[in-house]
Formats: C-alpha cells, sequence, structure tokens
C-alpha cells in the first residue's frame, strides 16, 4: 500500500522551501503527499491528517517555535484520538531534540538529512505502527 | 561612451571626488589606479554602470557596514543597536519578529511562540520609543525589514522620531516595502496582491513629498534567492519588481525620477563567486538601461542601481558551523568585488539560531577584515575584463531579458500587471520552487559537494556553539507591555483614529500615511491598524501547489 504523508506549515512561519522540496523528494520515492499550505494551527493539521487518512504527519519548522507548536499539534491528534505518528524538519538545536521526542514526536531531520535516510524512517515509523 | 573622451570623463569625476586618506599601494608598495581599461571602453560611474555607480569607489567611501539585528523586545534590541554603534557599525537595520512582520500583537493566539524570537516585538509606539531610546536618528540611518505592515511601521517611525525632535525630512533609512517578494518568495503576506501594492504606493508618495532622504523599497532578491532561485531568476524577478513599483509610482502621477532614485536594491551573495560578482554588474546594466531607454529616465540616479548584499544564509550549514566564516568571507568578498553599496554578513550560527553576540562581531569582523586589510578597495570594478566575468554579466543579462520577456507578456506589456498576474497564477511561486528542486536533487546525489554536509564530515560531532536562547519570558513581557499600554491609552482617540483609517482605506484615492501616523500617535496597536485594514482589504490566502 502506498503511504500517505501530510506535509504541514503551522504558524507563522513562511519559509516554505524546505517543504516544498522534501514533498517532492518523497513523492519521487513513491509517496503521496498532502501539503496543507501556509499558517495552519494544530487544529487544522491535526483534522486534514484524520480526513485524508493519512499514515504519517510531517512538520517544517524554520522559525524556533517548534517547542511550542510540535507537541501542540501531537497533542490535537492524540485529542481527536488519532495515533498517526509526527515528524519535525528544519531547524532544531540538539538540547530541544529530547523535550520533542517527550511529546510525543516521532523523529526530528535536520538540514542536511538526505532523502534516503528521511524516506527509510518514515518508511520505519509507519511499519511499526502497522497492526 | 564612445571614443577616448570616457576616460577623461571618468577623470573629471574621480578628481572631484573626496578620496579618503589612506594609500592607494598594494602591500608591498606598489602604487595602483583607481581603475583600470581600456580608454575607450566604459568606466565606473558612466552609464550603464556595469562597472559600479561612482567614479571612486571606495577610495572614497567604504560600504555601509549594516548588521542586521533584533530580538526579544524592544529594549534588548537597543541594547543590540548600541553595541553595533560602538563597534564602529554604521547603520542600523532592523528584524522585526513573525508576528510584527505580519501585522499581528504579541497576544493574537497565532503569535504563540513566535514573539520576539526572529527579530523584536513592535506593537505600538510604547515600543518603538524603547527601541531608539538614545540614538540619534538624525545622524544614522535605519533600515527597517518589513513588508506587509511597512506603513503601519513607518507611521510608528516617524511619530516617534518627531516626538524625539527629530523632524520626518531629517530622517535618512529605508524601508524594505517589497511586497511582491512575499508573495513570490517570502510569503509573508496578509492583504491580496493588489490592495498591498496601494499601501506600497502610499509609502511612496508619502516619502516622495516629504522625507527626502528616505528609500521608500528596498527591491529585494534575497528572499527569492534563499527560497531556491538560480542567479538569474533572482536578478530577474527582482528587476521585474523593480520595475513594476515605477510604473505603480508613475500610474499614481510620480514621475519616473520622482521615483525610481529612491528605490533601492538587496541582493543575495551566494557562494558561486564569479556567478554573484556577474550578477550585480548585469544587475547595474539592466536597469541603467530600461530606466533611460524603456521608462524614459533622464536623472542619473534614476539609472544607478545602489543595493545591499546579505550573504547567503542558505548556504550556512548546521554541522561544523565554524567554517561558516570562511563561506561569509567569500561571499562577502563577492559583494564587495561586485560594486554593493552597504553589506550585511551572517553569523556562523545563523543555521542554528539568531546569531549569538559573539558570533554577530565575528561577522562585522570579516567585513572589516575585507575594508581595511586586502586592499581590494582601491580598485574600482577590479574584476572588469575579465574574459570570464564580462562573458558570465553578459550571460546574466540575457537570461534575464529572456525572463522580462515572458513576465512582460503576461501582463500586456504592463510589467507591473505581469508581476501580480505571475503571482496570481503561481507562476513565480512554481518556477522558484522547481530551481530549489533540481538543487536539492543535485546535493542529495553528491553531484554537489557541501562541506560538513555530503563530504568532509569529521568535526561534525564537536561540542555544539553557544547558541542564543530566546526564552517565552520575552513573550511575557512583552504581552504585559502591550495590556498595559491598552489599559493606559485614551480609547476614544484610539477608536476616532482607526475609524478614519477604516474609511480612508474604503476610498483608494487617498492617501493613508497621514491616518496611520494618527493612530500611531493615539497609541493604536500594529495589529489594531492591521486588522482595520483587513476588513476594509481582504486577506490573501495562498494556494497551496507543490
Amino acid at each position: 500500500m502506498t503511504t500517505r504523508v501530510l506535509v504541514a506549515k503551522v504558524g507563522l512561519d513562511g519559509h516554505d522551501r524546505g517543504i516544498k522540496v522534501v514533498a517532492r523528494l518523497l513523492r519521487d520515492a513513491g509517496m503521496e503527499v498532502v501539503y496543507t499550505g501556509l499558517f495552519q494551527t494544530p487544529a487544522t493539521v491535526a483534522s486534514a491528517a484524520i480526513q485524508e487518512d493519512v499514515d504519517l504527519v510531517g512538520l517544517s519548522m524554520l522559525s524556533g517555535a517548534h517547542l511550542t507548536l510540535a507537541p501542540l499539534v501531537v497533542e490535537a491528534l492524540r485529542a481527536q484520538g488519532s495515533d498517526i505518528p509526527v515528524i519535525v524538519g528544519g531547524i532544531v538545536p540538539a538540547n530541544d531534540l529530547a523535550d520533542l521526542e517527550g511529546a510525543g514526536v516521532a523523529a526530528v531531520f535536520g538540514p542536511g538529512a538526505t532523502a534516503e535516510e528521511m524516506v527509510a524512517t518514515i518508511n520505519r515509523i509507519v511499519s511499526e505502527r502497522l497492526p | 561612451m564612445s571614443s577616448a573622451s570616457a576616460f577623461e570623463e571618468w577623470r573629471r569625476g574621480y578628481d572631484a571626488s573626496h578620496l579618503r586618506d589612506i594609500d592607494f599601494t598594494t602591500m608591498s608598495g606598489v602604487p595602483v589606479q583607481p581603475v583600470y581599461g581600456p580608454p575607450t571602453e566604459e568606466f565606473p560611474g558612466q552609464y550603464p554602470y556595469t562597472r559600479g555607480v561612482h567614479p571612486s569607489m571606495y577610495r572614497s567611501r567604504l560600504w555601509t557596514m549594516r548588521m542586521f539585528a533584533g530580538f526579544g523586545t524592544a529594549l534588548d534590541t537597543n541594547e543590540r543597536f548600541k553595541e553595533i554603534i560602538g563597534a564602529g557599525g554604521t547603520g542600523l537595520s532592523t528584524a522585526f519578529d513573525m508576528p510584527t512582520l505580519l501585522g499581528l500583537d504579541s497576544d493574537d493566539p497565532m503569535a504563540l511562540g513566535e514573539v520576539g524570537r526572529c527579530g523584536v516585538a513592535i506593537d505600538s509606539m510604547a515600543d518603538m520609543r524603547d527601541l531608539f531610546a538614545g540614538i540619534d536618528l538624525a545622524s544614522i540611518t535605519t533600515s527597517m525589514t518589513i513588508n506587509s505592515p511597512a506603513a503601519v511601521m513607518l507611521a510608528l517611525f516617524v511619530a516617534q522620531a518627531e516626538e524625539a525632535g527629530v523632524p520626518r525630512a531629517r530622517l535618512g533609512g529605508t524601508l524594505q516595502n517589497d511586497i511582491l517578494k512575499e508573495y513570490q518568495a517570502q510569503k509573508e503576506f496578509v492583504f491580496p496582491p493588489r490592495q498591498s501594492m496601494r499601501l506600497v504606493r502610499d509609502t511612496i508618495a508619502f516619502t516622495a513629498a516629504e522625507m527626502p532622504k528616505w528609500n521608500s523599497v528596498s527591491v529585494s532578491g534575497y528572499h527569492i534567492r534563499e527560497a531556491g532561485s538560480t542567479a538569474a531568476e533572482e536578478l530577474a524577478f527582482t528587476l521585474a519588481n523593480g520595475f513594476a513599483y515605477v510604473e505603480l509610482a508613475r500610474d499614481a502621477g510620480l514621475t519616473v525620477d520622482q521615483v525610481a532614485p529612491r528605490l533601492s536594491f538587496f541582493f543575495n551573495a551566494h557562494i558561486d563567486f564569479f556567478e554573484e560578482i556577474a550578477k550585480y554588474r548585469a544587475a547595474r546594466r539592466i536597469w541603467a538601461k530600461w530606466m533611460r531607454g524603456h521608462y524614459a529616465a533622464t536623472d542619473e540616479r534614476s539609472w544607478q542601481l545602489r543595493f545591499h548584499t546579505q550573504t547567503a544564509g542558505v548556504s550556512l550549514t548546521a554541522q561544523q558551523p565554524e567554517i561558516n566564516i570562511a563561506r561569509t568571507a567569500i561571499e562577502a568578498l563577492a559583494g564587495v568585488l561586485g560594486g554593493t553599496q552597504s553589506l550585511h554578513t551572517n553569523s556562523m550560527d545563523e543555521a542554528l539560531a539568531l546569531p549569538s553576540e559573539k558570533a554577530a562581531r565575528i561577522a562585522l569582523r570579516t567585513q572589516q577584515i575585507i575594508a581595511h586589510e586586502t586592499n581590494v578597495v582601491n580598485v574600482a570594478d577590479p574584476l572588469g575584463g575579465s574574459w570570464f566575468v564580462e562573458e558570465l554579466t553578459d550571460e546574466m543579462e540575457r537570461q534575464a531579458e529572456a525572463i522580462f520577456s515572458q513576465i512582460m507578456e503576461f501582463g500586456d506589456g504592463s510589467m507591473l500587471e505581469g508581476c501580480i498576474r505571475g503571482i496570481e497564477e503561481n507562476w513565480f511561486q512554481g518556477r522558484i520552487a522547481e530551481s530549489a528542486y533540481q538543487l536539492e536533487k543535485l546535493f542529495n546525489q553528491g553531484r554537489r559537494v557541501v562541506v560538513g554536509v555530503n563530504a568532509f564530515l569529521e568535526g561534525n560531532d564537536d561540542a555544539d556553539l553557544e547558541i542564543l536562547r530566546i526564552t517565552n519570558e520575552d513573550e511575557k513581557r512583552q504581552i504585559a507591555r502591550l495590556l498595559d499600554v491598552r489599559e493606559s491609552r485614551d480609547q476614544m482617540g484610539v477608536n476616532s483614529a482607526l475609524a478614519r483609517l477604516s474609511r480612508e482605506a474604503a476610498d483608494p484615492e487617498v492617501n493613508l500615511m497621514p491616518a496611520l501616523i494618527d493612530a500611531a500617535r493615539a497609541n493604536a496597536t500594529v495589529g489594531e491598524m492591521m486588522s482595520t485594514m483587513e476588513g476594509v482589504f481582504g486577506r490573501y490566502v495562498e494556494v497551496p501547489t507543490l
């Protein structure tokens, strides 16, 4: 079955170069990718993920608000009874990794992550979730 | 210029220039000329200015070392400004936080987690006062990097300066105010394109009439490049946007010569050294030709493209961040050899966070090494005449002209209309995303090397740099301050100022600057002024495309 991924920009961060490039690289790897567009809230991302029945949500965060916003997306999904995993890509200082993991973020990709690494990690996370 | 008089004319201009009191010799004492080239060819200071806009270039005046700064509250940034001035910086450049850039007050629910993070939070006059406290705005130039709320920020700045005793006519500086590239690349938009362009028109007309030392728009390719365009796309989209602003002002009744000298430009300095230098040379030549030829400008200053340069944030790596100092130095040198008028050098830690004080100081020192140690400032356009650089300059121009033809076609002969339609139809956005994708594939395939990322990885596990951390404390302090302003002001005055703003926004013939300055003086907040206008203008939603 084809892996479906929702990629999302939450909050005010308008840097969309990375998310668009990653979306296309994931498509090249055979995944179906849905992009939310800019300026989403945690609630709109959670609803879109559930409605689109995706296997994974990828958040792109370059403004430094990841510690505030990523956990809210995980919470919004869980609040709606969804266990869809959430990953983060962008600028995340090493010190923040443990906090994101603690908040339920399944993986974090920093600058320099290759397409192969991302695809492999997404496939692993998605397969671990399958019953 | 067609005869030996090119050299003679240049010589007269050079002799009339004030020169800095330094030795124009190499380190070993060999005297160097101010410029080199055959006497019949183009010289610096001569149309079409491929070789620079001044006959004497950096022999007369170095570029402005304009370091971009802003974080936390206005008080925090005010301290950083004073450090920059103390360290020899000669211009201020204000970075605003994301809520401010999008016209939101710090207590807006969408602002959560972003207040003071990527720049300084400005909600009202009270913050503007703190931001520039103890800084003489008549003796330093101030650049404000803001776009959607540019007119609002200009209103706050003018109101604050006049309260401090500096009349608007004496204020020197630049408002970025380049809304077109927001839709194309940076994506900090609020109103739809046509309504936003009305505000740009109002700021251009207002500054043309009342602020003779102010640059109304900094037409910016920087963000277009950072978003992934090629060098030629950066060049062409930026200049096309510049042409669009000229047409906008012309439609508003200004002459080309009233507006063009007030436009400045802002380019990226990426890591491909010669391509960047060729890009700057081509930019000056194209602008001059179009201003004189297509737009019939007669004032030389309209023909002269002046630009600010910032080194490429996107070229910096989170891995082995110290090596970013070398990248930035090379990029900065390209800007200088390309004849930039001002320069921001990125700090080594910018792939990780906002710059720490030490990293920002090293970045400024990098410029000072180029300016004072290398002697590259002694000769104007030192690469002019290089077969490679001249050919690359011509190639940049050819590629840009091909793009102009396309945009003109979208607009049925109007560059203004072409730029707006190109945005509305996602043409610019799609082209930038495509170029970014193609480049990324080359990195992924290892066809292009990035040291520390896909090659030469030893050292990647070294201890982390000390980075600047912005705490949520700033957000709390800023929100408390905003609530205080809202409570202590005369609410009736605010209401009536906003009512006037709404009324005048609905009449496209009215210039909104006076109403905005009144609202600023009445202590209306940025969010209030913006949402008042949004009530009339509506909000832009980008159709998401991949």
